[in-house]
């Protein structure tokens, strides 16, 4: 192949040509683009002494490379940022210890733009092109539904840092964050008990994550609390306009709010609902999408009295966060906020390290048996002690936080360790 | 429907139609600017929702530094913001119109694509100085919470304030156009260029400040924006094609039309959504819009020059 355009080049140069000056740039061009194609097809990286591992990724004596993937602009920007942040801590902090198998991480980071297509050819991108031994990326699940078939046909590795609706179990993913029995059924057993509630209105973003939360939770009010959902409303993402909801569920007079509005969406739909007079003193909102990433661009005092239920508070009271905390805002600033999902990204890129050294290599499916067989734990975790499932999922306790006025939550509730059951008889 | 009583009724029906009127002003806030720069113009201005993150940004960046520097000044900053916006958008927009509108007159779909690219240059230009998180500015204590005049009526007081903002402006509008020699300037070379450039009418100056006041308006819709939602780079793109749907369906050089397209489309989307689905409501209302456009596609309100 390279020698027939050697010949087409030389047979055009012969005198009967007297296009010289454009032969001889034609001649550079070919002989550079042949020395460009064999120098790509040769092998990026050498295979390790010891053997360390098998597939073809992108792993030398001295480093391995790992993918980012998050939203850095667009609408869900305001809660990515946070997790990409903690991953890169957690990077930095395995690296200063000396790496994984002797192997410092080098991190490839690629924008997902808030644009599910873009997630699937970024996570393509990276498996394919740059074959990463693991990626830490996605937020939302419409980020994770779509890039999930690019992992699975490439056999590559997820640590997928979101709470989630559960009913999904992939081999390729590791899901650091909490699936739907350990927040939203735990969510509304809390409000039922502690608030008595009987009647709920469910408001959310327009996409999967809050129809199915919405669907388990609907189930959940009314075959086992013995509840009423009395309305139910979806806006589209990145939406600013609630005052008609507003009307609604004043009109309904609910005992609970039960909301799932994503992303950017929030400050508005917080804005307006105290602009309308609906206060904490006045009505009962639990969420299960607000974090301390999404208060500080709402505004502590727009959220006051409003409860979150999560996994994770900035405000947790423990030694492991106490010296996260410290980490986190000594690398991205004082100002800093760590969120729920922040702090479960802040896991992935140690679950790794853990599944990894446990495996002796690399190869994602050596890292995932290695995960899957259910003793893997981290008990420094700065929400206090997670453990790995062999169903790809962490054990972890659900906490229900009350909002300050200062962006930070006191929590009000703690519940055991909740063993994660992405797909629970009854719910499907 | 839960118990309630007919009070209780009226009140919602009440706090409804308020909502409406609400979006109504916000609708027509946001079309005023591009009103004036497409309907009296004829120019395409893809940029129009950035010169509005523009005013929301200036807003946003004051309140910082008022927060930082004069605290006591904070119940006070917003209506200077409100200034300070309109005329940071207007220079941004006389700037614009110098280098690159201005060559374009004659290609009113090459002015299509390069004020796309200039919405694309703000856009990376607010993530770059602010961030790609969305921001708001710190809003002073009178236009927070909500007024009520009964028990059960919770007006917003934001919404009012936009609404009497929208007001404000719109009359400004009217009057600079229909009752000042500048806006008789401004009409004149709308409807025959050549012949008021011969009669004396220095049209280049006329159609720079014209686009510089469309973008001010823009600036101030921004700055009233703050008070309903967060502000990112990408927000401009938000609201523009609802601002090109409000322009185009009044009939573009109307500004009557303009404020009848507002308030019908306002109510009608309040109205639908009140009985379903926030997004099925949208649907119906871009259908009909989209029905009437086929029978009418110079709008409500199409101005009889002969061109």
């Amino acid at each position: 192949m390279n020698t027939n355009l050697v010949d087409n080049v030389s047979r055009l140069s012969s005198p009967r040509n007297a296009k010289t000056g454009l032969l001889a740039s034609l001649k550079t061009l070919t002989a550079s683009a042949v020395l460009f194609a064999a120098t790509m097809s040769a092998p990026q990286f050498a295979m390790a002494e010891d053997g360390v591992m098998t597939t073809g990724l992108a792993v030398t004596d001295t480093e391995v490379t790992v993918g980012i993937l998050h939203s850095l602009t667009g609408t869900m920007a305001i809660s990515e940022t946070g997790a990409q942040e903690a991953e890169k801590l957690a990077i930095k902090q395995i690296n200063d210890m000396g790496g994984i198998l002797g192997r410092q991480i080098k991190i490839i980071q690629e924008d997902g733009a808030s644009d599910w297509p873009t997630f699937a050819e970024k996570s393509r991108k990276l498996l394919v092109r740059d074959k990463v031994a693991a990626v830490f990326g996605a937020w939302t699940s419409a980020s994770r539904k779509a890039v999930l078939p690019v992992f699975e046909k490439e056999n590559g590795l997820l640590y997928y840092p979101t709470f989630y609706e559960g009913l999904e179990q992939s081999k390729n993913v590791i899901y650091t964050g909490q699936e739907a029995t350990q927040q939203i059924l735990d969510g509304l057993n809390w409000v039922a008990k502690e608030k008595g509630a009987k009647t709920f209105y469910l408001i959310g973003s327009d996409y999967i994550w809050p129809r199915t939360s919405m669907k388990i939770a609907r189930k959940h009010i009314e075959n086992v609390l013995g509840g009423k959902v009395v309305g139910e409303q979806y806006k589209p993402l990145g939406d600013t306009q609630f005052g008609s909801v507003i009307n609604k569920i004043r009109l309904k007079k609910p005992d609970v709010i039960y909301a799932a509005v994503v992303g950017g969406s929030n400050v508005a739909w917080f804005k307006q609902l105290k602009a309308a007079g609906i206060t904490a003193q006045k009505q009962t909102l639990l969420t299960i999408s607000v974090t301390e990433d999404e208060v500080l661009g709402i505004g502590g005092e727009n959220l006051e009295g409003f409860y979150s239920i999560m996994k994770y508070f900035q405000s947790l009271d423990n030694p492991n966060n106490a010296a996260f905390v410290a980490q986190f805002k000594e690398m991205w600033g004082d100002d800093s906020v760590i969120g729920d999902v922040t702090q479960a990204a802040y896991l992935g890129p140690w679950l790794w390290k853990a599944a990894v050294e446990k495996a002796g290599s690399f190869d994602v499916d050596k890292v995932v048996a290695a995960s899957e067989e259910g003793d893997i734990e981290l008990k420094t975790a700065p929400e206090g002690y997670v453990k790995l499932h062999k169903n790809h999922h962490l054990w972890s306790k659900a906490r229900v936080g009350k909002w300050n006025k200062d962006g930070q939550a006191t929590v009000v509730y703690e519940s055991e360790l909740i063993e994660p059951d992405p797909f629970p008889a009854g719910y499907q | 429907m839960g118990e309630y009583t007919y009070s209780e009724l009226g009140s919602i029906l009440a706090m409804q139609g308020f909502a409406g009127i609400s979006l109504f002003s916000v609708l027509l806030l946001m079309a005023l600017g591009l009103a004036i720069i497409f309907g009296q113009m004829g120019v395409i201005n893809m940029a129009h929702g950035e010169f509005m993150a523009v005013g929301a940004y200036t807003t946003y960046f004051l309140s910082v530094l008022t927060e930082q520097y004069l605290p006591s000044l904070m119940p006070y900053y917003f209506i200077f913001a409100i200034v300070i916006a309109f005329l940071v958008a207007g220079v941004l927009g006389y700037l614009a119109e110098f280098a690159l509108i201005r060559h374009l007159y004659k290609r009113p779909l090459d002015t299509l694509l390069a004020t796309w690219g200039l919405s694309l240059i703000m856009q990376q230009s607010f993530r770059s100085i602010f961030g790609a998180r969305e921001v708001s500015p710190t809003l002073p204590e009178w236009l927070l919470g909500s007024y009520q005049p009964t028990e059960t009526i919770d007006i917003p007081l934001n919404g009012i304030f936009v609404l009497v903002l929208t007001g404000v402006v719109t009359l400004g509008v009217f009057y600079l156009l229909y009752k000042s020699s500048w806006g008789l300037r401004v009409r004149a070379t709308t409807q025959n260029r050549v012949m008021s450039g011969a009669v004396g009418i220095n049209t280049k100056k006329v159609d720079r400040y014209t686009f510089a006041l469309g973008c001010g308006i823009a600036g101030i819709a921004g700055a009233a924006f703050t008070t309903i939602a967060s502000t990112g780079p990408t927000t401009g793109s938000l609201y523009i094609v609802d601002t090109f749907m409000v322009v185009v369906f009044g009939g573009a050089a109307s500004l009557f039309g303009t404020i009848v397209s507002a308030f019908t489309i306002a109510q009608t989307q309040s109205i639908l959504e009140f009985f379903i689905s926030g997004s099925m409501a949208k649907v119906y209302t871009l259908f009909a819009l989209v029905l009437i456009l086929m029978f009418k596609p110079e709008g409500l309100f199409a101005s009889k020059v002969r061109r």
